[in-house]
């Protein structure tokens, strides 16, 4: 009798473990009335952006509520929020696809070996044939020359700061710096390239290429220093004490030790911020000029480059006669250059897995 | 090749802390040192100040004399990097070069050294220092392998092949089996005691039975109190320290009434 | 065993000279980049300067039709902060949902794509995302903003006339806020991720629902660390060049509230790309010298950000 009413008690007590649930398929039920909805909403004459925008709002409050009649008010605001949650995803997903997909439709058929093997000398501008070999060569000798001047600074700039520097006054102020150097926006560093270049040459409008690596270089340096720092603090002092305790000195030790071990990542760092400078236009165009043909000599005359091609180009897209032909270039470079900085970021990803260094057995 | 060391009056400094004073020590060439005592009472400071790793860390100093069979260890002109070649260190945690193979790990001393071998002389050394290290049967095999694949245990002694493969005079070790399981402690307690017979070992350990086990002599140390700098309480041999203790707080410490 | 005894001495000192020469070069080459890197920002300034100070100067033609270099760079500075503004409050909710949907409701198959695809979004250049905008953007706008204006129209913001062709500051707007977006993204994703696993899990041990947990455990922990991704998402808007440059179709230096119409306000950044190629003279002093304030406002909201990223680290 005693343990009867006992386990009656304990019963009492405990809340019951199962409670109303939705149907597998309410979100689906749900958006189904509401899609009919929003078509109903354009058949009367809403327009598409009132139609989506009522059917979405149907599916929101409908779920909701339904979810609030069935689970409860703690449970409807989990599913109003995640609800929310998948609707900003989706939104922010829909230009960026967009995007991808517009430069590719658009652009792939342009992308032709002639194309590739063109300037725009000569009858190019006439609306016959044209391409964008010099844009290539020069975006090639501008980045390239960029990262011989920036890499070995950062790399050596952030070696100070990890492994000399650690915590002096100097180094706070260079962190400080660096990251002052990040915010600087991209034409500022044109601006600096033509302001040092009409002190130095003389010429009150010069165009040089190696004006526009200088200022490349200067956008990539806070990068490659910030990426570099910090590979180099990911290595474990043990290994540096363990070279120190071999009687190694302290360069062989950061030259053999250190940065070996970092190696995946600093490559993995620069690579990013070569392509990160490879797209930029704002800083080139005040520099670069107009060229029309390749230019290798970086040390006069203008130089074309493929996002400052795209941008001088747009302009002439709505001529009369000649736009059309002008706006398939456009976005034919646009692919080309969207190609180059997606296969940099490619490599820089597969470096970084493949060099990490070796754990396993 | 073994050599004795002396230290006299050693006061080591962080900065304007003193967190050392006043050590004294002779230790016996070709035997097996250990340094006792609560954490933070500055034993591994004195074993890092003997091959100079302490200034390692910004700020640190040190007052006083260490000396290698007569040779000063501070004086102008020594170079650390030299001293370190002659005085070997193994670590707390075992750390082998993730970016080199068991191999390479092995020759890290003279490779990084740039010192230029024959390949039948770095085989022989690689050979030597594994067997040496109690690894070559286990290792040999797979030498090219990463070393950071081995186990915790194979790897301390992958680190200590690499320490007696630049045939050091001295070897420290500061708690090298505290990040290992006990088989592996008892492995590498044994090849202390192999190693004996050709270098002079100072060990550092937190574990009493170990220091009673493998050492000839042992120092231990203490805080004169909370805050004040440490300083060596008693130095004896391990026999004398274990069983009639001369001070009374190393028979505190040693029966595991405080600490 | 004899001869040890004299052995180390010759030995200690020979090897103290080729280890000292070695570690001297390579600590001073280490030195003098980081000391180039600090000449370098320093050369910024004072060049940006020497060529920007004879701007104070310019009126009339030379300051593109205004009475001074303040007058124009005033409007310019509006027009930069207003749409820099609208972009961060477009991509506030995008980047928080987005960021969370990554971290914690995508299941982990599609989440890493996900994530994928958008660090590969951040290396679109500027360039190309300013020629989207123009050529699909802009008129899929339009009747978004007619539909703006007929319902909102009491808003200043969307006072109208609606602009026929759609380039206007909102639409630039919009696309600065998805060029910020996966640079936001990325970082917040980060800190999501970062917040103790234990936290999250006492939060669902005590019963609550998932909106519940990130509301306790989550949001709490990355205050601090949410503001200072969107203060360095509002730098990059705020500097951002070619995309303003070439989606909007600006009127020039006004103030102008209206952000659907055909008058727009410019952005510093912009004006400095659309009058390059006729500058010279004095008038690439008065760009430089627009240029100079860009600079110092990024710089102001950098900092921001950086310093309430540090707090953040140390109440963490």
């Amino acid at each position: 009798m005693n343990t009867l009413i006992d386990s009656e008690h304990t019963v009492d007590h405990l809340e019951p473990l199962t409670g109303g649930t939705m149907p597998r398929m309410a979100p689906g039920l749900v958006a189904v009335v509401s899609v009919a909805l929003g078509a109903l909403a354009l058949l009367l004459g809403v327009g598409i952006f009132g139609a989506v925008a009522l059917a979405w709002l149907a599916y929101v409050l409908g779920l909701t509520f339904w979810t609030r009649a069935v689970e409860g008010s703690r449970k409807a605001t989990d599913t109003l929020v995640q609800t929310l949650m998948w609707s900003a995803f989706v939104l922010a997903m829909v230009p960026l696809v967009s995007l991808i997909w517009t430069v590719v439709q658009r652009g792939a058929p342009v992308l032709t070996p002639a194309f590739l093997n063109d300037d725009m000398s000569g009858r190019a501008l006439l609306g016959v044939g044209g391409g964008i070999y010099h844009a290539i060569m020069g975006t090639i000798m501008v980045t390239s020359i960029a990262a011989v001047i920036a890499i070995p600074i950062g790399i050596f700039t952030a070696i100070y700061l990890v492994e000399y520097g650690k915590g002096n006054r100097l180094a706070k102020v260079i962190t400080f710096l660096v990251d002052v150097m990040t915010g600087i926006p991209s034409i500022v560093a044109g601006l600096f390239a033509i302001a040092l270049f009409i002190v130095v040459t003389g010429d009150p409008l010069p165009r040089l290429g190696i004006g526009g690596s200088i200022a490349l270089s200067l956008l990539m340096l806070p990068t490659v220093i910030r990426s570099v720092e910090e590979m180099l603090k990911l290595v474990p002092d043990d290994l540096r004490e363990a070279s120190y305790a071999l009687g190694v000195p302290r360069w062989r030790t950061i030259v053999k030790v250190v940065l070996p071990t970092a190696v995946a990542g600093i490559v993995t760092g620069v690579t990013l911020a070569i392509a990160r400078v490879a797209g930029e236009t704002a800083p080139l165009l005040l520099i670069l000029g107009t060229a029309r043909v390749a230019n290798w000599n970086p040390f006069s005359g203008p130089v074309q480059t493929l996002p400052v091609y795209i941008f001088q180009s747009l302009g002439q897209t709505t001529h009369f006669k000649y736009g059309p032909i002008w706006t398939d270039r456009v976005w034919g470079a646009a692919l080309f250059l969207i190609i180059i900085v997606m296969s940099l970021n490619l490599v820089a990803r597969i470096v970084g897995k493949a060099f990490a260094p070796k754990t396993g057995r | 090749m073994a050599k004795s060391i002396d230290v006299s009056d050693l006061d080591i400094y962080y900065g304007d802390f003193l967190a050392v004073q006043g050590v004294n020590m002779h230790v016996r060439a070709r035997s097996v040192t250990a340094f006792i005592g609560p954490s933070g009472c500055g034993k591994s400071t004195v074993l890092r100040s003997l091959n100079r790793m302490h200034e390692v860390i910004p700020g640190a100093r040190v007052e006083g004399k260490v000396t290698v069979d007569g040779q000063s260890l501070y004086d102008s002109a020594i170079d650390p990097v030299a001293v370190r070649r002659q005085i070997g260190m193994v670590f707390q945690r075992p750390n082998p070069f993730p970016t080199m193979s068991i191999y390479e790990n092995v020759l890290a001393g003279n490779r990084l050294n740039a010192k230029k071998m024959k390949k039948s002389e770095a085989d022989d050394i690689v050979e030597r220092s594994l067997k040496g290290a109690n690894l070559w049967n286990e290792v040999k095999d797979r030498l090219a392998k990463p070393g950071m694949g081995l186990s915790g245990g194979q790897q301390q002694r992958l680190c200590i092949a690499r320490a007696i493969a630049v045939e050091p005079q001295v070897l420290l070790m500061d708690e090298p089996c505290s990040a290992l399981d006990p088989i592996s402690t008892s492995a590498i307690e044994d090849l202390i005691h192999e190693l004996k017979s050709d270098y002079t070992i100072v060990i550092v350990t937190h574990n009493m039975q170990q220091a009673a086990r493998v050492s000839d002599e042992t120092g231990f140390f203490n805080l004169k109190a909370a805050g004040q700098p440490g300083h060596l309480v008693e130095f004896n041999s391990t026999q004398k320290m274990f069983a009639n203790p001369d001070n009374e707080a190393t028979e505190a410490y040693i029966s595991g009434r405080f600490g | 065993m004899t001869t040890a005894i004299q052995e180390p001495a010759p030995q200690l000192e020979e090897r103290a000279r080729t280890t000292r020469v070695g570690d001297a070069v390579f600590s001073r080459t280490a030195l003098g980049a980081a000391l180039l890197v600090v000449a370098l920002l320093a050369g910024v300034a004072i060049f940006l300067f020497i060529q920007g100070l004879p701007a104070l100067d310019a009126h009339g033609e030379q300051a593109y039709g205004k009475s001074s270099v303040w007058t124009l760079v005033g409007p310019l500075l509006f027009g930069t902060v207003l749409s820099a503004l609208l972009a961060m409050i477009i991509v506030t909710p995008l980047a928080i949902g987005l960021a969370l949907v990554i971290s914690h409701y995508a299941p982990r198959r599609l989440a890493k794509p996900v994530g994928y695809l958008v660090d590969l979004l951040a290396a679109v250049p500027s360039v190309v995302f300013g020629l989207w905008g123009i050529a699909v953007l802009a008129p899929r706008l339009t009747p978004f903003y007619e539909w703006l204006n007929s319902w909102f129209g009491w808003i200043p913001l969307f006072d109208g006339p609606v602009s026929g062709s759609g380039r206007t500051l909102l639409t630039a707007s919009v696309v600065l806020a998805l060029m910020a977006l996966p640079i936001v993204t990325a970082i917040l994703r980060e800190i999501f991720a970062q917040t103790p696993t234990m936290h999250q899990e006492a939060a669902l041990a005590l019963g609550a629902t998932r909106w519940e947990m990130i509301r306790l455990a989550v949001l709490p922990y990355a205050r601090s660390g949410i503001v200072a991704a969107l203060l360095l998402g509002l730098g990059r808007a705020l500097g951002e060049t070619m995309a303003v440059a070439m989606v909007l179709s600006a009127t020039g230096a006004i103030i102008s509230f209206d952000v659907i119409s055909s008058a727009n306000s410019n952005t510093i950044a912009a004006s400095i790309a659309n009058n390059y190629a006729n500058a010279a003279g004095l008038k690439i002093n008065v760009l430089i010298f627009a240029g100079l304030a860009l600079f110092v406002l990024t710089f102001a909201v950098n900092f921001l950000g950086r310093w309430v990223a540090t707090r953040g680290q140390v109440k963490a």
